[in-house]
């Protein structure tokens, strides 16, 4: 039995991984006293090209990828259900985006999710993740990008209101594979993700966007970590928000880890944040350990601001009115991360979202 | 045949040190196919007068009344203005991240007619509007004055008052930052849209050479927040050889 491990680590509150999120609002995922479902909501929509595969099976078949101290990826390991694994096959390359999806879900109780997509050497896909209706769900997504492959993941977080959703979404990308991501969380009331890296050969590299709006008592925590524990690989970090709205509060972490090995390393992260009325909090923190100097490059920014008055100006003296320029100006300020989704479908069903969320809050 | 009307202006911005009045009763009035020169040194409120016009939010009204055809601009938001026709091409046009050109000034023009643009017609209009300026197709992608040029900037602007068409036009220091070629260019597209649209035009400037090319029917010298002497051409050509050391000094 391990209860007393995963016990000895349920979160107070005021550790630094825990600092920022309100565990009350956890539905429970956090200390065990969560009514865990059976379910199993991850599906796979559409056909499945060739060399694609999508399977349950028991945990004892897909052993973990990687350690993690997070309570609740614990807890989800604890549970033991079934993983939900997703191959691409080495060679193998997928012209369609891949979709996956969740909309089965429940308030009634928490669904403790394990995922693996195991994108197998110099295989190339694209994989669309999309997460709608009310849920609570605790989820250890483990990604593997072998030698010479390449992944374009794209997780949206298109919630409705109610959902309480903790994922840590980790990527070992390996030699000479690349890993882009585009996280979007845009609803939901509580979603708190890890989207985390590390590389385990050189000449790997990641590119992480991400885009976040939270309205009216939404939190939504996106903690990065990039850990270069090999030499001459390159990550990006790109995350941008919108708050609007009393009690909307966000959190970005970048953590990035350059260790002793990790000679060449080339990194950089950037957050900025468009906080569009009073009331609203936005937490951003980037963080840069690094053991060796022998490296290309490593900085971060990260800026928090309202909007610019000149833009405004500008827009409206062309006949813009206030409502219509702020909305330019936020589709703008989206616009550089929602566009690297490059599925036209999915970027104007997102950015009509953004638009309904602006409208709603009336900022 | 519409008139702007600019009777006893006063204008101060908020500092530090409390308010200061840049702006200390200015009376000018132009009408439809006039081109105005304001000219005059640094700092002499020139800019103040274009942006108190147009509404931006730093400037605050003190005194005085602008009217176009009697409508009273001063109680207009900024976009009442530019859909009562004014336009102001600014000397420091703004970035605006992520908003293509095309998107931005088909948003404007969709506001400004009270309707969307038809698509076939729109395409042409812009794609005419950019090669008269000399501006290469892929200039409507690029996001809004973001990595422009000092000369990609002035051509934007009034390649948007070629398109926008308003009643006024004021100009701020659009030559500032020009070479003689681009200085043509632009001043071309200022002809144009005053021979087609019959504009008034309120050309604000430091310098004389923009006069060469866009030729005034008045010309009003302002120093220290007013409009300290008038009349035609042959004024400018008389700062040109004197400069402004005798309205500096007085």
């Amino acid at each position: 039995m391990t209860t007393l491990t995963t016990n000895y680590l349920t979160p107070t509150g005021r550790e630094e991984a825990w600092r920022f999120t309100p565990l009350k609002r956890l539905g429970g995922m956090h200390d065990g006293s969560a009514v865990v479902a059976d379910r199993h909501s991850l599906s796979f929509v559409g056909t499945k090209a060739q060399g694609v595969s999508f399977e349950l099976k028991p945990a004892s078949d897909a052993p973990v990828l990687s350690e993690s101290d997070d309570a609740i990826v614990g807890r989800i390991r604890e549970a033991g259900k079934d993983v939900a694994v997703l191959t691409i096959s080495a060679n193998t390359e997928v012209a369609d985006p891949i979709i996956l999806g969740r909309s089965q879900g429940s308030l009634e109780s928490a669904e403790f999710s394990r995922v693996q997509i195991n994108v197998q050497n110099h295989a190339r896909a694209t994989i669309i993740v999309e997460n709608t209706g009310d849920t609570h769900l605790a989820e250890d997504i483990e990604i593997s990008v072998a030698a010479g492959a390449s992944l374009t993941l794209v997780s949206l977080q298109e919630w409705s209101s109610k959902t309480v959703h903790a994922a840590r979404l980790h990527t070992v990308v390996d030699r000479d594979a690349t890993f882009k991501s585009v996280v979007v969380t845009i609803g939901g009331s509580l979603v708190r993700m890890l989207p985390t890296v590390e590389f385990a050969g050189p000449g790997a590299s990641c590119e992480l966007f991400g885009v976040y709006f939270a309205t009216s008592g939404q939190f939504f925590e996106h903690r990065m970590f990039v850990d270069h524990k090999v030499a001459n690989a390159k990550s990006r970090v790109n995350y941008k928000g919108a708050l609007a709205g009393d009690q909307a509060h966000t959190v970005w972490i970048g953590d990035v880890f350059i260790r002793a090995a990790a000679e060449g390393t080339d990194t950089y992260e950037l957050n900025r944040n468009l906080l569009l009325s009073d009331g609203a909090r936005a937490d951003s923190v980037p963080n840069l350990e690094i053991e060796t100097g022998e490296i290309v490059g490593a900085g971060h920014a990260s800026t928090t601001g309202r909007f610019d008055d000149e833009q405004l100006f500008y827009l409206m003296s062309r006949g813009i009115n206030l409502a219509d320029a702020r909305r330019l100006v936020v589709r703008g300020f989206f616009n550089e991360i929602i566009s690297e989704i490059g599925q036209d479908d999915i970027q104007t069903r997102l950015m009509d979202r953004i638009d309904d969320e602006l409208a709603k809050a009336g900022a | 045949m519409s008139t702007l009307e600019i009777r006893g202006l006063k204008v101060s911005v908020d500092t530090e040190n409390g308010a200061v009045e840049i702006l200390k009763g200015v009376d000018l009035t132009i009408k439809s196919g006039e081109t105005h020169a304001i000219m005059g040194p640094n700092g002499s409120g020139k800019s103040t007068l274009a942006y108190s016009i147009a509404g931006h939010p730093k400037y605050n009204i003190t005194g005085g009344t602008v009217t176009l055809d009697g409508a009273d601009v001063l109680e207009m938001t900024v976009d009442e203005r530019a859909k009562a026709g004014l336009f102001l091409a600014m000397q420091y046009p703004v970035e605006v991240p992520g908003v293509s050109v095309s998107n931005f000034l088909r948003t404007a023009v969709t506001a400004l007619r009270g309707e969307a643009p038809k698509l076939r017609t729109w395409v042409g209009e812009v794609k005419d509007a950019m090669e008269a300026l000399n501006m290469d197709p892929s200039f409507a992608q690029r996001n809004v004055n973001e990595g422009f040029s000092g000369g990609e900037k002035k051509r934007h602007e009034i390649m948007q008052l070629e398109l926008l068409k308003p009643k006024i036009a004021i100009l701020d220091e659009t030559d500032s930052g020009l070479d003689v070629d681009a200085l043509r260019i632009v001043s071309e597209g200022v002809n144009r849209a005053k021979a087609s649209e019959n504009i008034g035009v309120l050309l604000i400037t430091h310098y004389t050479r923009i006069l060469r090319y866009i030729k005034p029917d008045f010309v009003h010298v302002f120093a220290n927040g007013k409009i300290v002497e008038e009349g035609g051409p042959e004024l400018a050509d008389k700062l040109e050889a004197n400069g402004y050391a005798e309205y500096v000094s007085a």
